[in-house]
């Protein structure tokens, strides 16, 4: 019997010839990824251990994104801890470099790996076909110390992406409909699979931004198949796949969605729901306070690059606070050399260093008691992004920097 | 008798040829209020039952202390700030452009001679182009805004003369530091300081603004710099014969007057926690145990040193190096203006191929809101103007002032150092 | 002549305004919201054991550092009579006049009290502390003026015709 990607991909980690949905293997990990959110909790966990010891510290990457640079003396305590644990240890450590995620993409993953991320949108690995799923921080704990873990080999929902997307349509447009379409929890548990000539059409930033938010629908992980584009990726980056998985043709899938990327309209998530998904033209005209470009799921250099030609020669609309947030030191640094965080300078934007902003609501950007944002983040979730009493909607980098413009919801052709 | 800078000024303004200890009335050339204190003028404004501004257009509203914000009620002051533009139809109002003391002479709201009052103690800092400012409460702010005008007692000068040429690895803000301890923190208060002497002419005016904006850190009113041609520049003006004649007599009566020579000072640094605490950076590393002082954190940037020559001095330092590991480095450009030339001259992509954070232009770390706070133990190299106790975190994170050039040296060696 | 007799606190030099009122606090709602978190680098316990008609004695610099209103305001509204201090930072002076705040400048008591000690202050003329007695200056007429205006605000309200 075939077998899918993430099924391979179990089977490869457990040491067994076929794997199937349901049961449960002991799997070697190959990397395990943790932030600021949630470390200082396992440091502490840790020190609590009869033996601590840690399995393979080569597999370990410690990212400081959320709050960077430190914004309270509490959040100092915890990354102070966390420091001193890695630099005592010896774990690859970033501080600075930017969102966890797309650090990570760039530096560490490669196809056919297994990752545990103590974050839930590490799914965003499937880009390059690495198996990477969100974990609380006692499994993150149980893997650093035995070097494995167990996993429920999970279902898998194969979408077939046929077509291409149109013009001012992006792929944040098309997994946000699809999340609009399954909601919420249409992927429980399960994988979401994407190939098909439609894929070839998308780059790995569009890919990125798919599977990042594939845990908005639910998904343990998000997998895409292996291609050109995935092996240029690594190459540029200087690596190579571990394994370069497709799904067999008699794989088993729990459904089989069959998308015409030519449909994809741009949209608009309203508050407080991942799947409250409408046509981003019923929202024009809502007031807006802040604009949000950023995030691991939209600010990579292809992002800022959409939102510069936007804006440039224009102005951000004096009462919008309109934060740019690349998301990596990288992508800072290709910004400033192609000129576009100048341009967004010159438009008025406030462009903050790399980190993960008011996507994660708890740090500098967030807004106030009856404010509106509008967000290429992750999540729209209440009280989210600052006030329990705000409002986020989450849009395409495109609508995002329209809105900034326009001082209200607005679609690209608007401005 | 001849009169001193300050003297000069107070006559231009009120026609009075006041000495020492007069307490006079002065007509209100420009004011600044920024983001953390608007909420209270606006209130203190309407208590007081003023309906309307003496001058819109002499009212400069900056955002910088809560620039991005970083509490959920930091955004109300934005609200109110923006309410009280509208209603009083002020035009000067900058939301996220950069620090205020950087904005109100780089975007020409102060002018030579002028008399200008803030809601911030570094208000002094417009002394780089000669004009007297100084830092008032939201009371007395909110007063002027009815009003025009403010009581002052017409202070006393100390001279400060340096002449000669700095070393390379000394910049204004060591002498600034070395003033203040050789004052103390009180030594100048109710007093203003003049600076003269052919160092201080030589000097960029970003550079006389580092250190006008830290001679508040010595108590005084207002810090002085005669304008010449380099302030007319700056100031993109041809200077009037009133702006050139704000030249002290020779004459003039000074209660103090300190000799520098240019050659004679050394990098040092401000240690925990008070300002005039100024070492030497030799001498702290040689009373350090084992020699060392491990640095965790590195700001370049403030109202103080967050110019372009700051900026491209600690560049010139960084450049082709990292900062050492497990450090980080902070950088906060003082102002939009400021961000976007060291973006086209290349000096963030070489901060950034350095490792440094590079945040969008505000107050940052300095004002202990955001920007890099730090937990007990931790130790910081800043280029801001303060270190008093619990500034950038807890009351056990130990503060160093210093300059742009010692505090890139810093952060490439992990400790304690000077270019 | 006002002659009142409180409980001293006793702080050191250069009391910066970052002690009084950590910019952490600043833009809280009210100077009540920010009243408890008043010398909290220092001594965090303080602002809960200052009761009414207490005294803070301080040496030199008191107040020094930024022009944040809120320090006199909060040491106001914690019931502190007065400050007397060897000297004061100039803004610090000035917003603690407008805002009716008591400050005394003595260059002596500050070396002879101890903290619980009791004082009793003539204003104008003298401090008496165990018995002795420390003259002490009398006010500029303009500041003077403000104070038997109320305050600043008070001032302003009358010469807009309101009180």
């Amino acid at each position: 019997m075939g077998m899918t990607i993430a099924e391979k991909i179990i089977a490869a980690a457990a040491g067994v010839e076929s794997v199937k949905p349901g049961d449960i293997h002991t799997v070697e990990l190959d990397r395990l990824m943790s932030n600021d959110g949630t470390t200082h909790l396992t440091i502490d966990m840790y020190n609590n251990l009869k033996k601590p010891h840690i399995a393979d510290v080569n597999k370990l990457v410690w990212i400081v994104d959320h709050n960077v640079p430190c914004d309270s003396v509490k959040t100092a305590a915890s990354h102070k801890k966390m420091r001193d644990f890695a630099k005592a240890n010896g774990i690859k450590f970033y501080e600075g470099a930017g969102v966890c995620h797309q650090v990570m993409m760039e530096n560490h993953v490669t196809s056919g790996e297994l990752i545990f991320g103590a974050d839930s949108h590490t799914c965003a690995y499937g880009a390059v076909g690495a198996f990477g799923t969100g974990v609380g921080c006692t499994d993150y704990l149980y893997a650093m110390v035995t070097g494995h873990s167990w996993l429920l080999v999970p279902e898998t929902l194969r979408f077939n992406l046929t077509g291409k997307l149109n013009k001012g349509v992006t792929a944040r447009d098309l997994i946000l409909t699809i999340i609009g379409q399954i909601g919420a929890n249409g992927a429980n548990y399960m994988a979401m699979e994407f190939g098909g000539e439609g894929l070839k059409t998308l780059n790995m930033s569009d890919r990125i931004s798919i599977c990042n938010l594939c845990v908005e629908a639910g998904a343990k992980t998000a997998l895409m198949e292996v291609d050109d584009i995935t092996i240029g990726y690594l190459k540029e980056h200087g690596r190579k796949p571990k394994h370069s998985f497709k799904s067999d043709d008699d794989a088993k899938f729990a459904k089989v969605y069959d998308i015409d990327l030519a449909t994809i309209k741009p949209i608009v998530a309203k508050p407080h729901f991942v799947d409250s998904v409408v046509d981003a033209k019923e929202c024009v005209g809502i007031h807006i306070d802040e604009a949000f470009l950023g995030s691991c799921n939209n600010g990579r250099i292809e992002d800022l690059r959409a939102g510069a030609a936007i804006i440039k020669g224009k102005k951000v609309h004096p009462l919008v606070r309109f934060l740019v947030v690349p998301a990596s030191a990288a992508v800072y640094k290709q910004a400033l050399d192609e000129g576009i965080i100048d341009t967004f300078m010159e438009a008025g934007a406030i462009v903050m260093n790399p980190n993960c902003s008011v996507c994660w609501g708890s740090c500098q950007g967030v807004i106030g008691e009856n404010e509106v944002l509008i967000s290429t983040g992750t999540r729209n979730f209440k009280g989210r992004a600052g006030h329990k009493d705000s409002f986020v909607y989450l849009a395409s980098s495109e609508t995002v920097t329209a809105s900034a413009i326009k001082g209200e919801i607005a679609t690209a052709d608007m401005v | 008798m001849g009169k001193t800078i300050i003297q000069k000024i107070i006559k231009n303004n009120t026609g009075i040829d006041a000495k020492p200890g007069d307490i006079v009335t002065v007509n209100v050339d420009r004011v600044m209020i920024h983001d953390i204190f608007i909420p209270f003028v606006a209130s203190k404004f309407e208590e007081m039952g003023f309906t309307k501004l003496w001058d819109a257009d002499k009212v400069v509203l900056v955002y910088d202390h809560l620039v991005p914000a970083s509490q959920v009620d930091d955004t109300r002051h934005f609200k109110i700030g923006n309410e009280f533009v509208e209603k009083y139809g002020m035009k000067n109002i900058h939301r996220s452009d950069g620090i205020c003391h950087q904005l109100m002479t780089e975007a020409g709201y102060v002018k030579p001679g002028d008399i200008v009052f803030g809601t911030d103690s570094h208000t002094t800092t417009y002394g780089c182009v000669g004009a007297f400012s100084s830092g008032i409460g939201y009371t007395e702010m909110a007063s002027i805004l009815g009003t025009g005008t403010m009581w002052v007692k017409v202070p006393e000068t100390i001279k400060v003369n340096i002449t000669g040429k700095l070393p390379d690895n000394v910049m204004a803000k060591d002498i600034i530091l070395k003033l203040i301890r050789d004052l103390g923190a009180d030594g100048a208060t109710y007093k203003a300081l003049e600076f003269a002497g052919d160092t201080v002419k030589n000097m960029s005016v970003a550079s006389r603004m580092s250190m006008s904006n830290m001679a508040i850190e010595a108590g005084a009113k207002c810090a002085l710099f005669s304008p010449d041609e380099k302030t007319a520049e700056y100031c993109e003006i041809t200077l009037t014969d009133k702006e050139r004649d704000l030249v002290a007599d020779s004459d003039a009566v000074y209660c103090k007057e300190i000799n520098y020579r240019a050659e004679d000072f050394v990098p040092v640094m401000a240690c925990p926690s008070n300002v005039d605490n100024v070492k030497p950076v030799d001498e702290i590393i040689s009373n350090a145990e084992g020699g060392n002082i491990a640095v965790d954190q590195v700001f370049i940037g403030s109202c103080t040193n967050g110019r372009l020559e700051d900026l491209m001095a600690a560049a010139e330092v960084l450049k082709g190096k990292k900062v050492a590991p497990f450090v980080k480095l902070i950088v906060t450009p003082a102002s939009r203006k400021i961000y976007r030339q060291a973006a086209k001259n290349g000096t963030l992509k070489i901060l950034a191929e350095a490792g440094a954070m590079i945040t969008h232009p505000s107050c940052g770390l300095c004002c202990g809101r955001a920007g890099g706070i730090l937990t007990d133990g931790e130790v910081v190299v800043a280029t801001n103007n303060r270190n008093f106790l619990g500034r950038m975190g807890t009351s056990k994170v130990s503060i160093y002032l210093a300059s742009p050039k010692t505090a890139a040296s810093c952060a490439i060696e992990g400790r304690i150092t000077h270019a | 002549m006002d002659k009142f007799t409180g409980k001293v606190w006793v702080l050191g030099d250069d009391i910066d305004t970052d002690i009084i009122i950590p910019t952490e606090y600043l833009a809280l709602k009210t100077v009540e919201d920010m009243a408890p978190y008043a010398f909290s680098p220092l001594r965090p316990e303080l602002a809960s054991k200052i009761k009414p008609g207490d005294i803070i004695v301080a040496g030199k610099n008191f107040g020094c550092g930024s022009s944040r209103e809120q320090a006199p305001e909060i040491i106001k509204t914690l019931g502190v009579k007065c400050v007397i201090a060897k000297s004061f930072a100039r803004i610090f002076f000035r917003n603690s006049i407008n805002n009716g705040l008591l400050l005394i400048e003595s260059g002596q008591l500050h070396d002879v009290v101890t903290e619980g000690d009791k004082v009793t202050v003539t204003i104008n003329k003298c401090i008496e502390h165990n018995g002795n007695e420390y003259p002490i200056a009398a006010l500029p007429q303009n500041l003077v003026d403000i104070i038997n205006a109320g305050g600043l605000v008070k001032a302003m309200r009358k010469l807009n015709g309101l009180d």
